[in-house]
């Protein structure tokens, strides 16, 4: 058996998880797939972090994607860091900078054990502001600037590829250049507030078709294998190229739910809470979502399609909150068979739900992006 | 003759597949996907040379050439080291 085949049956561990220790966040960002803004007061206490940890120290994770919101809001966020690293839990956290000062920055770059992975989404200010909201950019680049001056070699900077900032591409590879980071591309979700934005800001056909040439010209950016559906164009992307989702990665959120990955929260998609008995080992190993995800799948409306076997119907997530059957085209099928399927769910958009969207911080903030129908 | 031990920043993790290798320092994940070259990664800093590895993992001499080319590749990849 291939060893992608393996990993689609799943494992007794994933592979590396997403963990949002918080929804709190002082940015606004537009397309935010977790809709963050306010803390939630039932989030997971310090010592029920802890507790998570020493489970997937005895799973042996290697590490975790911490991330948010803004994950350093929380209080006990570098008593987290250091436990995790004293039980070899490695950690790589996404941060807007905003609390990247020197000091941290030192004591970040003191470990092996802890990544830094810091947000932007265009190449100069205003581009990414645009998304992110004003100062910004100016805030990542100073935390860049912190990392560097503190000795951090090879830091992540990972950017959502939207309408916008496609073309700029090799801008961001030499901004990170700059300080010796390290590219990350990830595809835009319709997910969380991406739902709002998703329409006019995916990338267009056109641009799909660079972009899997730019990937596979710069094989050394990273992708947390976001663009598999690309792979459907020729020779696959470097990466696993298949939907981890259940099978080697999950994601629990502030208040301990499991999900089955980080762009799919919503109730369907929801395997159970490590406050249960049995904790985040028994949602892993047993829970009813995550036996039926590693179960085989059916091609559905791909089946006849050559490319079924280097896309695999592409993302689960991107199908869902665009009102595409699972078992339907990826909306950004590279074959264009998502824009009839987009048409034939048109109205049936799931809505995103209040209980884990606490955008209170967005509300009343003009959306700087225009927001129209989609061109026929 | 080449001796070759476990980098002592990876973990190794047993899978039905054979195992997963992370570095903690690179950051990398190798997939192991066969039970012997597994064994004999665990077990090779024990011998004197790398023939005395295979061999105790029952890896014959005419399959020796590919178990070579994976180790010099998991050297690259630091997952070994050699001394």
């Amino acid at each position: 058996m291939r060893v992608t085949d393996r990993l689609s049956h799943g494992l007794d561990a994933p592979i590396c998880l997403t963990w949002e220790l918080t929804y709190g966040c002082n940015l606004a960002c537009v397309h935010c797939l977790s809709s963050s803004g306010k803390r939630d007061p039932r989030e997971l206490t310090t010592s029920e972090l802890f507790a998570v940890v020493d489970e997937l120290a005895a799973m042996q994770v290697f590490y975790v994607n911490i991330g948010g919101g803004e994950p350093t809001l929380r209080p006990d966020f570098w008593e987290l860091l250091d436990y995790c690293v004293a039980r070899k839990v490695g950690v790589k956290f996404s941060t807007n900078g905003s609390r990247i000062t020197p000091s941290i920055a030192q004591r970040l770059a003191a470990t092996d054990y802890v990544d830094v992975q810091i947000s932007i989404d265009g190449a100069d200010a205003a581009t990414n502001d645009a998304i992110r909201g004003p100062g910004s950019f100016d805030v990542a680049v100073t935390a860049m600037q912190h990392l560097t001056d503190a000795g951090f070699e090879n830091f992540k900077v990972s950017v959502v590829v939207t309408r916008d900032n496609v073309a700029q591409l090799d801008g961001f590879l030499a901004l990170t250049a700059r300080y010796g980071a390290q590219l990350r591309l990830t595809r835009l979700r319709p997910s969380g507030r991406g739902a709002d934005v998703w329409d006019t800001l995916h990338v267009t056909a056109d641009q799909q078709q660079t972009l899997y040439r730019w990937l596979l010209d710069h094989p050394r950016v990273l992708t947390g294998d976001s663009f598999f559906h690309l792979s459907a164009l020729g020779e696959p992307l470097p990466g696993l190229n298949l939907c981890g989702a259940g099978r080697v990665v999950c994601l629990i959120d502030p208040i301990g739910d499991v999900y089955a990955c980080p762009f799919v929260l919503h109730d369907q998609f929801k395997a159970g809470t490590v406050r249960d008995a049995g904790g985040f080992t028994k949602v892993w190993r047993e829970s009813v979502l995550f036996t039926e995800l590693r179960e085989p799948g059916s091609a559905g409306a791909c089946a006849s399609c050559g490319s079924y076997d280097a896309c695999r119907g592409g993302c689960m997530a991107a199908k869902f909150f665009t009102g595409i059957p699972l078992d339907g085209p990826d909306p950004e099928c590279v074959h264009g068979h998502g824009e009839a399927a987009l048409l034939a769910a048109a109205g049936s958009r799931p809505a995103s739900q209040p209980g884990h969207s606490h955008s209170a911080a967005g509300k009343g903030r003009p959306v700087p992006v225009s927001i129209g129908r989609r061109p026929a | 003759m080449t001796r070759y031990a476990l980098h002592p920043q990876v973990g190794l993790r047993e899978e039905k597949f054979g195992a997963l290798a992370y570095h903690y320092g690179n950051r990398r994940l190798t997939f192991l996907n066969d039970d012997r070259l597994v064994a004999v990664i665990r077990t090779v800093e024990q011998y004197d040379d790398i023939d005395a590895a295979l061999a105790a993992v029952g890896v014959v001499a005419e399959q020796r050439p590919a178990f070579y080319r994976a180790l010099e590749r998991l050297r690259e990849a630091e997952v070994l080291i050699c001394e």
